[in-house]
């Protein structure tokens, strides 16, 4: 009981708070109302017991990624009246990316078009794949994620790595003349290389 | 009725501990002010009260009487969510820490994400509140406040992953548990000589890391780039006054008390007395967490005392180029240590 009032709470929210991101006429508040949805979904997969997916989601989604999100929503400048400007134009291209995204989220989940043997079958080798009762759900993910899918593991991560140093690599400027701090020059330096002792003759100067 | 007595029970300890912790922020602050004036050979407040010590409830109550005020462009709602925020997270955290065996309010198996995920909300807090004042220090602030702390949670969680590893448990009562069981003292055969099987040894690096990216994450001096008085006049919280900025400098202290008993925790055994033998056995654990917690809080407190602020792109350089990269490493370092020698618990 208690666990279904707190079901329909979280998905309650995150329904309307995720229609908030593109209904809001601020970006910044669009951008902190996709927060809440992840808030609210990360209350969902507590509530199915997946605690370790949960406190992933709020640690790298919310901590990190929508951070990132503020930081450059609250930099640019956009205009929303030219941004709305176009929005009939483009409502039959949206609403038809929407149907058919909803016909193939159907295809997936639903049992309406899928032949019901089918999922059983699947639902058989996901029971098989199922830890044995006791293990707590961050030791469950460790022990498939780093056994049977360790190469797919591996290969997202370098996907991860590539993207971060294209970032980088489209960022960096070498500006020539720029005075730049040098820690290992500064540390580098002693009394020798840096103080030149010189007696200079009385009334001629250097 | 059952549901309803558990409820009961989970808030009548919640507000114990809520109750608990604000006396004892309110001391800390006062401990604070008293370590940085004698360290600068100055008296400190000590008017208030016998040697002073009344003087942080002097000030929660001319905060509270004080005017709140509002800037006219601001966002008025974010403005006031944003300390709300900064303080409620902080508050929250302390649901799973366990002040002595069995003292958690929740005892979660994934504690330590848990204290990870809230406090890197935190952040929110800082930004929104620089924000919402529609007024250029506290967005520079904030922009710069965001910017460290997403940088410094990188090493803490390297940091966090090193002990886990050791550990085997991701439950807090857990870490504090292998750090009874095994060690130094253990393998010597003087088992009663605690404080050696804590992991401050082992890991005595990643404590040093630790320690630093905390008084980062929780914007101490010499990491308090948010406030730089010199600079930003006040940062973030310029524009607050009142109840609005109390429950910011609330938030603030509570997580510098969090990230003091999440170093007891992960590295000075949480709640063991330091030495197995009676007398010292004697003393209920919650005792000597706190003891370890106000040692842990009054080196932050010399910290601030005695280092100058740091230059912000050197903070940068530093969680970046020399935090990161260690802590990666003795990642790495302690993981082939451990299977190697087989030291790892099973599980």
């Amino acid at each position: 009981m208690v666990a279904a009032a707190f079901f329909y709470l979280f998905a309650g929210v995150c329904i309307a708070s995720a229609f908030m991101v593109i209904a809001g006429r601020n970006p910044v508040t669009s951008v902190l109302f996709l927060i809440l949805t992840f808030f609210n979904a990360a209350g969902l997969f507590i509530l199915i017991g997946a605690e370790f997916l949960a406190m992933m989601l709020v640690v790298v989604y919310v901590g990190a990624v929508a951070v990132l999100f503020l930081f450059v929503v609250m930099m640019i400048d956009v205009d929303f009246a030219e941004l709305r400007s176009g929005f009939l134009q483009f409502l039959p291209v949206g609403v038809l990316v929407g149907i058919v995204f909803l016909i193939e989220l159907l295809l997936v989940i639903g049992t309406l078009f899928v032949d019901p043997a089918i999922l059983q079958t699947a639902a058989a080798a996901a029971a098989a794949d199922a830890p044995a009762v006791g293990v707590t759900n961050t030791e469950a993910i460790g022990l498939v994620l780093y056994t049977d899918y360790l190469f797919v593991f591996q290969a997202a991560g370098f996907v991860l790595l590539v993207a971060m140093i294209g970032a980088i690599v489209l960022t960096l400027r070498h500006k020539p003349g720029v005075k730049r701090q040098d820690i290992g020059k500064q540390v580098e330096r002693s009394h020798e290389t840096s103080v030149e002792l010189k007696s200079v003759p009385s009334r001629q100067g250097v | 009725m059952e549901t309803f007595l558990a409820f009961a029970l989970i808030l009548g300890k919640s507000l114990l501990l809520l109750v608990a912790l604000l006396v004892f922020i309110a001391y800390i602050l006062l401990a604070d002010r008293k370590i940085w004036a004698a360290v600068q050979l100055r008296r400190g407040p000590n008017v208030v009260g016998p040697y002073g010590l009344f003087q942080s409830f002097a000030d929660l109550l001319k905060f509270v009487f004080k005017e709140p005020t509002i800037p006219d462009s601001s966002n008025k709602f974010l403005f006031l969510l944003a300390p709300l925020i900064t303080c409620v997270l902080a508050l929250s955290a302390w649901a799973v820490i366990p002040v002595a065996e069995g003292w958690a309010i929740a005892n979660i198996n994934v504690g330590v994400l848990y204290v990870l995920a809230i406090s890197s909300l935190g952040v929110y807090g800082i930004i929104i509140g620089g924000w919402a004042s529609n007024s250029k220090y506290p967005f520079l602030s904030a922009l710069r406040s965001a910017a460290q702390m997403v940088s410094y949670e990188v090493s803490i969680g390297f940091v966090i992953v090193t002990v886990l590893m050791c550990a085997g448990s991701l439950n807090l009562t857990e870490i504090v548990r292998s750090q009874q069981d095994q060690g130094l003292a253990t393998w010597l055969g003087v088992p009663w000589l605690a404080f050696l099987n804590w992991y401050w040894l082992p890991l005595f690096p990643m404590l040093i890391i630790f320690f630093i990216s905390a008084l980062a994450e929780t914007n101490r001096p010499p990491f308090d780039l948010a406030e730089a008085e010199s600079e930003l006049v006040a940062g973030f919280m310029l524009e607050y006054g009142s109840t609005p900025y109390l429950l910011f400098m609330l938030g603030e202290y509570v997580s510098i008390i969090l990230m003091c008993a999440m170093t007891t925790i992960l590295f000075l055994g949480g709640w063991s007395a330091p030495i197995d033998l009676p007398p010292f056995t004697w003393v209920p654990g919650v005792v000597w967490f706190v003891i370890k917690v106000c040692l842990v809080f009054f080196m932050f407190a010399m910290t601030k005392a005695f280092v100058p602020r740091y230059r912000y792109d050197q903070l940068m350089r530093l969680g970046w180029k020399v935090f990161l990269p260690i802590s990666l490493v003795m990642v790495l370092v302690v993981a082939f240590v451990l299977q190697l020698t087989g030291w790892a618990q099973a599980g």
